[in-house]
């Protein structure tokens, strides 16, 4: 389990790295924490020519709040997010050092980042997922300039994003959130990616629903909304009826794999229980 | 193959200067080309832990990271830790509480637990059965390394 | 050259047990101190050698061209494009390994059909991962880039990739000699009254249950580095192996030469668990490279090829009958067996080696009066198989668990009830089973007391109860086994194995300054042998036992033996050790009584001084008794000193330690999830040398039956395609998964060993299988569910609840209409 040979560019700036991605051609992959990258490369189902390392990019290291929401640095690392403490920065995005705990382990989350996870695109990503459930807007920056990106469309399948392969994200903003988010997940095994995630946001105003978000992991080539189970819930009082139906039809709209861990039935039977819980925990938090 | 790139790491305090190819893992830079052998390899995919190093103080599998990811970076390994005749108090932690049998998991164990004790110090049974949980053991059952690193954390090893 | 250093010699104790003044044995004995471990001290600080740690210049690095079909003829290999690489030293294939035997394990008994396990694949692959070629180069990344470009023409044949599948009519054939793809069917007795006693009894149950395939998985894979010497034409191969004596004569049969011209040396090893107490044939491949090319060669399997082309086990189908009295006696007890044997025999103990034991060993710690087994080995496109701690005993007591816990309800006793009035009694041993083995002596039925009165048996349905209106579903399992350990010559002739081990052999070597040196054919990689062993002879000798090093691992220095498997080494070989140092203590008390001018009889060796009974003012010290022997021995009559070291040897007749795991589990109705909330032990295996390394021992054992319990299971796809080749996918538990252990201890010295103390190495991980496959299905008893399959998915819990929840609607639909 030796990769294949590559060359090594490092970059000292956002800007080199695009260039040297440039430069490069489309065989070029950049590597920041390469917790998923460097095991594909090991067991060589990655096998890039060339590999330009941002690991050591400090600026684009950070979580800040912006207009209510968050500007979070591509290379923030899991564990930044896992130990973020800061009432200013965690209200409404408790979701976020809930969700960090899910990834791997400590080693793990001292080296994966934020943008990386979002860029790997992996299904059952937890970040993928807050991407989906906080409406975030990734910022590429590619030879011509940087573009936002929307959520919406960015993740196009199995580590497929609508990123060009010499553009990188810089940056993932997540605008003012809905007051109440969560994340529920099942593994086998403590610290494994989840057979079945699911996230939901909800905002409310008094009784009445105003604005769900019901996000699905690891039931589909890419994380996934749960549009029917959002509409459910938009207008509804969130009561328990309303919680689970909304969590039926999650689970009624999808059409996950079948593996050795679980087959598709058992996925669909997990999204609906997944859903209630973490429908009920965001309602409960907003 | 691609051309060998030189790198300078310092490992348990002492600089080294080599010329690696970019693909050489740190876990083989470490064990082959420094001789650093207590750094062991287990699954080259990030799950085992065994080739746990500290790289700037913090944990990190070594497996999956390149050596010439390490140039101008500072790496403890468990020879840094003590010498058969004056143990760390976390390798007396071991011995003492039968944290290890076979021995080949052993030196990721002691570097993840480093990393945590020195974070931290007055760790819950819950904070320690999660960070033992990053590593595997085929050996202990783990009921050993969690007395151990409970008795080290009392003991006053991460601070 | 390789460093030709076999394993360290480490001393023993250096830290004493709690509360201990140095150098004094507390309670007048080192055996049943938990001294601190002498391997230790070196292995806490990277001061362990591997044999991945060694790299001399020069070494070539082999890696394999395996097979990724399941089943081929191999129309060609073309290497030409990975010999053009710059760095690639050789591919070897068949062609160039002719005079290389396979390796071909043997049971002679007519229900035994032997096969060739070959070096490299020829013109036949019969499994993914079978290896083809091998590619010799520089690095071991090179060797992997040049493995990718040997091209290999496969003509795909029809693999079976089950059992199931093997034994349906018209079945491809994965050997020619095995048209059936049976390769072992064993009887051994057809109990002819069985029928009457079953059309007669008062109750009879039935139990069916699987196991998924498993693997051992240590955290070191196999690993060796193979050299030539030209000085000797020996050679030398280092390697990650748990039975040095073993794979040296394999070596030897293989490559057609003396024993003497094979040297094998076994280093410090990371776990072996059984799969490495076979020969693999990349050990018999590198030596033959290196004899081949004269240069030194080194293969370190990785993990995917752990997975997927290392030795797998237990993947077993049983259906029970037994037949009991209204009194809950049982009967009889009628069984059928199948086991998945993969693809080759593994040498030397072949692929019946789960077969018989699963027969032979059913019965376990129960009166079973009649008894009838048939027990198959199947053919499979799939990896072979090899022991892995346990065998089949986690198997065959997972399925007399499952019996005996449905005669509990059937005949009202409960599992506590029905257990108790099965188990052989303290008053009965030594018993001889309906199997003809001889149990020495143990404590089955307080063992059962005490783990049932730990778990709060008398309370568990008000528990239950409760826990259920709370909307939990809790469950409490129990299983009882009998751990058949240190097989000796005798138990090992009867399987009829063309090498017979089970005895063992030590040297026990003082020098001149009162310390000594332990030589074992034992192989101690994790059991703490370098610890146990200074302790026998400590209490034999009357020295602290760090004055006691072990050496082990090196066919060259060691006395023959097999190695440490089958829960045998503490026995056996500690059996040897204690022989060895009684008669070098009769040497000391000879030379010290010629010194004192006393009665050998009349002296003692205690606290490192040779004295006369009863009167400490009167002794020598033991150190001054070793310099005699070795610097003054003018001083002594011939035939005493001139050195000072015995070897003796010991063939145990086997040991029978016992236990009974207990479990308590909480099973999620929404999830399917299984939790374990307490794990409890209550085991006897005689006189503990260490309590300390006992329980280390059982708690790994324990972890690993959980595994196979819960999480770990190889699968393949239905064309043969192993789909479970990461740790991603193969789920060996955290220190999350796993509860604390409670492990409890009695102890029944058996009169068969040197120092009272029975086998136990293996006991944890046969009894949690059962035990937490009955407390599963405690739970979801409450909702008319059950499973019959480890390792429990949770898809497998949600899909049994579902079905149960339907069945019950239907149910009452029908009472409606």
């Amino acid at each position: 389990m030796k990769p294949a040979s590559f060359s090594y560019h490092r970059a000292r700036s956002a800007d080199e790295a695009v260039s040297l991605l440039a430069e490069l051609g489309d065989d070029a992959k950049l590597l920041a924490g390469g917790q998923s990258l460097v095991a594909m490369m090991n067991f060589r189902l990655a096998r890039p020519a060339a590999l330009v390392d941002i690991s050591r990019l400090a600026e684009l290291r950070y979580v800040r709040a912006h207009d209510g929401g968050l500007r979070i640095g591509a290379l923030a690392l899991h564990r930044d997010l896992e130990r973020l403490t800061d009432p200013g920065l965690l209200a409404g995005f408790g979701m976020l050092p809930q969700a960090a705990r899910y990834i791997g382990h400590y080693a793990i989350r001292a080296a994966g980042t934020f943008g990386g996870s979002i860029a790997h695109a992996d299904p059952a990503a937890e970040w993928c997922m807050a991407a989906l459930l906080f409406d975030a807007q990734m910022v590429a920056r590619g030879p011509g300039g940087e573009r936002v990106i929307p959520v919406a469309g960015f993740f196009k399948g199995f580590l497929e994003t609508g990123l060009r392969p010499d553009e990188m994200i810089t940056e993932v903003r997540l605008p003012a959130p809905r007051p109440g988010a969560a994340i529920c997940e099942f593994a086998r095994r403590h610290g494994d990616f989840a057979i079945v995630a699911v996230a939901a946001a909800v905002d409310r105003d008094g009784g009445v629903c105003r604005d769900a978000r019901v996000v699905l992991g690891g039931v589909a080539g890419t994380v996934d909304r749960a549009a029917g189970a959002e509409a459910t819930l938009i207008g509804s009082s969130l009561d328990a009826d309303v919680i689970a139906a909304a969590a039926r039809q999650a689970a009624a709209g999808t059409d996950p794999p079948g593996d050795i861990h679980g087959s598709a039935e058992y996925r669909r039977h997990l999204i609906q229980v997944l859903a209630a819980r973490a429908i009920g925990e965001a309602a409960g938090h907003a | 193959m691609t051309d060998a790139q030189s790198i300078r790491i310092t490992v348990n305090g002492t600089e080294h200067e080599l010329a690696v190819e970019p693909r050489r893992t740190l876990a083989d830079v470490l064990r082959h080309d420094l001789a650093y052998t207590g750094t062991h390899v287990g699954c080259e995919h990030g799950i085992c832990g065994a080739c746990t190093v500290l790289v700037d103080g913090l944990p990190a599998r070594s497996c999956l990271m390149f050596g010439v990811q390490a140039d101008g970076r500072s790496v403890e390994t468990v020879e840094a830790l003590g010498t058969p005749d004056a143990l760390g108090p976390l390798q007396q932690a071991f011995t003492d509480h039968h944290g290890l049998q076979c021995g080949f998991c052993t030196p990721g164990f002691l570097m993840l637990v480093t990393a945590f004790l020195r974070e931290t110090p007055s760790p819950t049974d819950e904070e320690i059965r999660e960070v033992v949980a990053s590593n595997l053991c085929r050996c202990t059952g783990y009921q050993g390394i969690l007395r151990a690193v409970r008795a080290a954390a009392d003991a006053g090893a991460g601070s | 050259m390789p460093d030709l250093t076999g394993g360290p010699a480490v001393a023993a104790g250096a830290a004493p047990a709690v509360g201990a003044p140095p150098g004094t044995a507390p309670a007048g004995r080192w055996i049943g101190q938990p001294l601190r471990r002498a391997e230790d001290r070196y292995l806490l600080t990277g001061r362990g050698r591997f044999v991945g740690d060694l790299e001399p210049s020069g070494t070539l690095h082999l890696a394999l061209v395996r097979s990724y079909v399941a089943s081929a003829a191999i129309e060609a290999v073309d290497a030409s494009a990975a010999l053009s690489l710059p760095g690639v030293a050789a591919v070897i294939t068949a062609a160039d390994l002719a005079g290389v035997a396979p390796l071909r394990g043997v049971l002679d008994r007519p229900e035994f059909v032997a096969t060739d396990m070959p070096i490299l694949a020829a013109d036949r692959v019969r499994h993914v991962g079978e290896p083809i070629a091998a590619v010799l180069a520089e690095s071991a990344y090179l060797a992997e880039d040049a493995v990718e470009l040997v091209e290999v023409t496969y003509g795909e044949l029809p693999a079976v990739a089950s059992a199931g599948e093997a034994l349906a009519p018209g079945a491809a054939a994965v050997h020619e000699a095995a048209p059936g793809n049976v390769l072992v069917d064993f009887t051994p007795m057809p109990t002819p009254g069985l029928d009457g006693i079953f059309a007669s009894a008062a109750h009879v149950v039935e139990a069916e249950v699987s196991s998924g395939r498993v693997t051992a998985a240590p955290m070191e894979g196999r690993v060796c580095l193979a050299a030539f010497d030209e000085r000797t034409g020996q050679v030398v191969l280092q390697t990650s192996t748990q039975v040095p004596h073993t794979v040296r004569t394999a070596v030897a049969l293989s490559l057609g030469m003396d024993e003497h011209q094979v040297r094998v040396i076994s280093p410090d090893v990371g776990g072996g668990f059984g799969q490495k107490c076979v020969v693999a044939r990349e050990e018999v491949l590198a030596a033959a490279i290196a004899r081949l090319l004269r240069r030194t060669v080194k293969w370190v399997e990785d993990r995917r090829e752990g997975l997927t082309a290392g030795f797998q086990a237990r993947e077993q189908f049983y259906r029970l009958r037994g037949a009991f009295d209204a009194d809950g006696r049982m009967l009889g007890l009628d069984a059928d067996i199948r086991c998945d044997v993969g693809a080759y025999s593994c040498y030397p103990v072949t692929c019946g080696v789960e077969v018989l034991m699963a027969a032979n060993e059913l019965p376990g710690p129960y009166r079973v009066q009649s008894y009838r087994v048939r027990s198959r080995g199947i053919a499979t496109n799939k990896t072979p198989i090899a022991p892995y701690r346990g065998v089949s005993r986690p198997q065959a007591v997972l399925a007399m668990e499952r019996l005996m816990d449905e005669a509990g309800r059937a005949t009202g006793l409960g599992a506590v009830g029905v257990r108790d009035r099965n188990l052989i009694d303290a008053s009965e041993f030594p018993y001889r089973n309906v199997m003809g083995a001889s149990y020495d002596a143990g404590t089955y039925r307080e063992s059962l007391a005490q783990c049932a009165e730990l778990l709060g048996y008398g309370d568990w349905p008000a528990v239950q109860a409760r826990a259920r209106a709370e909307g939990r579903l809790t469950g409490l399992g129990l299983a009882c086994f009998v751990e058949p350990t240190a097989y000796g010559t005798a138990s090992f002739g009867m399987r009829k194995m063309t090498i017979v081990p089970g005895y063992e052999q030590a040297t026990v070597r003082m020098d001149p300054s009162g310390s000594v040196i332990v030589l074992a054919g034992t192989h101690s990689h994790g059991q703490g042998h370098a610890t146990t062993y200074a302790q026998i002879v400590a209490d034999a000798l009357g020295i602290d036992p760090g004055r006691v090093r072990l050496r082990q691992g090196d066919t060259e220095l060691v006395p023959h033996g097999w190695g440490t498997f089958a829960s045998r080494s503490i026995v056996a070989g500690g059996g040897a050790v204690a022989r060895a140092s009684a008669d070098l203590a009769g040497q000391l008390r000879e030379i010290a009584a010629h010194l004192m001018e006393a009665a050998p009889a009349d002296l003692e060796l205690a606290g490192g001084m040779a004295q006369v009974r009863g009167d400490p003012a009167t002794s020598v010290p033991i150190g001054e008794l070793a310099r005699t022997a070795h610097h003054a021995a003018h001083l002594l009559p011939d035939g005493l000193g001139r050195g000072l070291e015995a070897t003796a040897s010991f063939d145990p007749e086997g040991t029978f330690s016992n236990a009974t795991h207990g479990a308590v589990v909480e099973v999620s109705p929404s999830t399917g999830g299984v939790r374990l909330a307490r794990y409890v032990v209550v085991e006897d295996c005689g006189v503990m040398i260490n309590p300390m390394i006992v329980d280390g021992q059982v708690a790994g054992g324990v972890a690993q039956g959980i595994g196979a319990a819960l999480f770990e299971e190889l699968c393949f796809d239905e064309s043969g395609q192993p789909v479970s080749g990461s740790f991603v996918d193969y789920l060996v538990p955290t220190a999350a998964d796993l509860p604390e252990f409670e492990i409890h201890h009695l102890c029944t010295p058996t009169p068969r060993t040197p120092t009272g103390s029975k086998g136990m190495g293996e006991g944890g991980s046969i009894g949690a299988p059962a035990a937490v496959l009955n407390a599963v299905n405690d739970a979801l008893a409450q909702v008319g569910a059950h499973v019959e399959r480890v390792p429990i998915r949770p898809a497998d819990v949600m899909a049994a609840i579902t079905a149960a929840a339907s069945s019950d609607q239907s149910a009452d639909r029908k009472e409606a209409k």
